[in-house]
């Protein structure tokens, strides 16, 4: 059993959906982001999304653009990011990672180069959004092959007779997007997201996890109801924004993110209650 | 049309919208099915006789096709060695070749009961070409533009507003054509329903290369036939300048077939090749990555960061390249090469000065290509140049780098 369907079993056994927190590797230095990172477990995140940042984050919102470019500026590069994976698993053998990202920094790295170096730090899954299922060949198939989860993104415009394509090749979990639109934006409808839910496990066992518009722990509360787990990213990356003075991390910064983190992990606890 | 054999250039792309390595639809799974959509209508449409004629009813009484085949003397005596033709695209309605592509994606859009259109512009003549066919046909328009563009081509930002068009500009990053780029797609995938981004050049997820093509293909199907009856031959050497590439596939691609043709891309080679993050010539300087879309030859890091690139002429400040060139290049049935900003700015005068044609610096840039070959080609022979647009919006920025103002 991978560490995600084992986390996802577990959360499912205490009646809850799991958080999966979003948060910018190298945002906005590596000290303080590997601090954050290491803070998220005992603040209540069941699985890290990592951002590995991008020069041209198309389908991100400012929050996570900004966050990108300070990390960028720092001097975070796709080795950087393995190599805080591989530091934080010395510590945690079992919070899943998923890094989250653009498919131009890995086909530079070299894609069977990416999947040893990732397997080896204790990468799990792999959410690349730029690569739908029409380009599995290049790096869903090899990192499947590699024994790392490749996690799909759905949307409000993958219908039904899409949708058995999109969930071939997905493992892990499904990430349900909530909307059209990009990372930030306000969530529209929480009951068609309930529908959209239960029509894509229709079609698959695999956990759905819904994100995209969620920011407080009433909406964590709200969103879980219907899923097996929300993801939560925006709020995350403007946290760390709004604690920067000078553009530096204060000392608040980390206490920023996990106090929101926190928060939310009350959120999903009353999801079911 | 010329045969199309197995061992074609003129083939691609292929199923998933490849040419060889390049191409193929590296977009979010929100643009997916509007994407495949699009490659569906837009196959039914390339058959139906209706829209065909429609398309060739505009491109005759409202872009004012087809566009002369000049024969520049002046130039040609000057230079000293090739007769030197000009291809004059610049005398389009709106000013460059972007018209031919715009008109073909707005019938599209229509066919398709879209509502909105959405399109990126770097020198902004694809943003002026957009607004125009936008007025023409009753849809409201929005036009990404980088701030630092928006500032180096007023006339054509006024030309947009005028024409009912909102300008948005990009301060991300440089402020220029990727930027702008990135900002339209994250306008699309928020208004999929309604929306139709009308890219402006062979580039993007597949079918936008091959369509873009398709459209701006006239260019070289009008030159071969031209020719053919003013020298009753082919040319030796046929030019464009590149920066997505449309202007230079719609010309080439009509001769792919014809080893005998040379053909010669001319990338912006800013400060010069050797100056990092200071030009934008992708194939001379850059390597195959995946951008807005498609594999191509990108300007990156070590990283697989995607740099700005820099050139003085903003409709080719941009740090990839059509698929289809990528392909070309590897293939080496095409050769690009760099043209410095100071070599297209001499360009730029030569042409004022001995034909009274002002050209715009993306089109100086194929000039200049055309300067360093024409001399030691025989004076029996004849190199066509695609003078893409004309250099109205360069006025003011090249008046500056002269220091005229």
């Amino acid at each position: 059993m991978s560490r995600i369907e084992k986390r996802f079993a577990e959360c499912k056994a205490a009646g809850r959906p799991a958080l999966v927190t979003y948060v910018m590797a190298g945002d906005p230095d590596l000290a303080t982001s590997q601090a954050i990172m290491e803070a998220l477990p005992q603040a209540g995140s069941d699985i890290i999304e990592f951002g590995m940042p991008f020069s041209d984050p198309m389908a991100d919102g400012v929050a996570i653009q900004l966050g990108g470019q300070r990390a960028l500026a720092a001097g975070m590069t796709l080795r950087g990011v393995l190599g805080m994976v591989e530091d934080f698993r010395r510590k945690d053998e079992t919070t899943p990672i998923v890094l989250m990202g653009y498919y131009n920094p890995i086909y530079s790295f070299g894609v069977d180069r990416f999947l040893a170096a990732a397997k080896e730090a204790g990468v799990d899954g792999l959410i690349i959004v730029d690569l739908p299922p029409e380009e599995d060949a290049e790096l869903c198939i090899p990192a499947l092959r590699a024994g790392i989860n490749f996690i799909r993104l759905t949307t409000p415009t993958t219908d039904d007779r899409r949708l058995p394509a999109v969930l071939k090749n997905t493992s892990g979990f499904v990430y349900y997007v909530s909307m059209t639109g990009i990372t930030g934006a306000a969530i529209k409808s929480r009951a068609a997201v309930g529908e959209a839910v239960a029509r894509i496990k229709s079609h698959t066992d695999l956990p759905v996890a819904v994100g995209f518009g969620i920011k407080t722990a009433e909406d964590a509360a709200e969103i879980g109801r219907h899923s097996d787990g929300i993801v939560v990213g925006t709020v995350l990356v403007e946290a760390v924004a709004g604690s920067l003075v000078d553009g530096k991390a204060s000392d608040r910064t980390v206490a920023a993110v996990r106090d929101l983190v926190a928060s939310l992990a009350g959120g999903v606890k009353r999801a079911r209650g | 049309m010329t045969s199309t054999g197995i061992n074609s250039l003129r083939n691609g792309p292929d199923e998933e919208g490849r040419f060889g390595l390049y191409g193929g639809r590296f977009v979010a799974e929100t643009l997916m099915p509007l994407i495949l959509d699009l490659e569906a209508h837009y196959r039914a449409a390339k058959v139906d006789p209706a829209y065909l004629d429609e398309i060739k009813t505009l491109a005759t009484h409202y872009t004012g096709r087809p566009s002369p085949l000049y024969f520049a003397e002046r130039l040609t005596n000057h230079l000293g060695g090739a007769k030197v033709w000009l291809k004059r695209e610049e005398l389009n309605h709106t000013g460059s070749h972007k018209i031919n592509n715009c008109l073909g994606q707005i019938l599209l859009a229509k066919r398709m009961g879209k509502t909105r259109i959405i399109a990126e512009t770097g020198a902004g003549q694809h943003g002026v070409a957009t607004a125009t066919v936008c007025a023409k046909f009753d849809l409201p328009c929005t036009i990404f533009m980088g701030a630092t563009d928006v500032e180096r081509q007023k006339p054509n930002v006024l030309r947009m507003k005028m024409l009912g068009a909102e300008v948005r500009p990009v301060t991300a990053g440089a402020g220029t054509l990727k930027d702008a780029m990135n900002e339209a797609l994250r306008d699309w995938v928020t208004n999929v329903d309604t929306t139709y981004y009308l890219i402006g050049t062979a580039a993007g997820p597949h079918p936008y290369p091959e369509m873009v093509r398709d459209f701006q293909s006239v260019i070289g199907t009008e030159l071969k036939q031209q020719f053919q009856e003013a020298e009753g031959k082919l040319p030796e050497a046929v030019v464009a300048c590149v920066g997505g590439g449309s202007n230079a596939i719609g010309t080439f691609h009509a001769f792919l077939d014809d080893p005998e043709v040379k053909l010669y891309g001319a990338e912006a080679g800013g400060h010069g090749i050797d100056t990092e993050n200071g030009h934008a010539a992708s194939m001379t300087g850059g390597r195959p990555g995946v951008l807005h879309g498609n594999r191509t030859y990108l300007l990156q890091d070590s990283d697989g960061q995607i740099l700005e690139g820099h050139s003085i002429s903003a409709g080719l400040d941009y740090p990839g390249v059509g698929p289809e060139h990528a392909f070309l290049h590897d293939s080496k049935r095409v050769t690009y090469a760099p043209i410095t900003d100071k070599e297209a700015l001499d360009a730029f005068q030569l042409l004022t000065r001995t034909e009274g044609i002002i050209p715009a610096l993306e089109s100086a840039h194929g000039l200049a290509q055309v300067m360093k070959i024409a001399p030691a080609m025989g004076k029996d022979t004849s190199i066509v140049l695609c003078l893409s647009g004309r250099g109205d919006k360069d006025v003011e920025s090249v008046g500056n780098y002269l220091g005229l103002l």
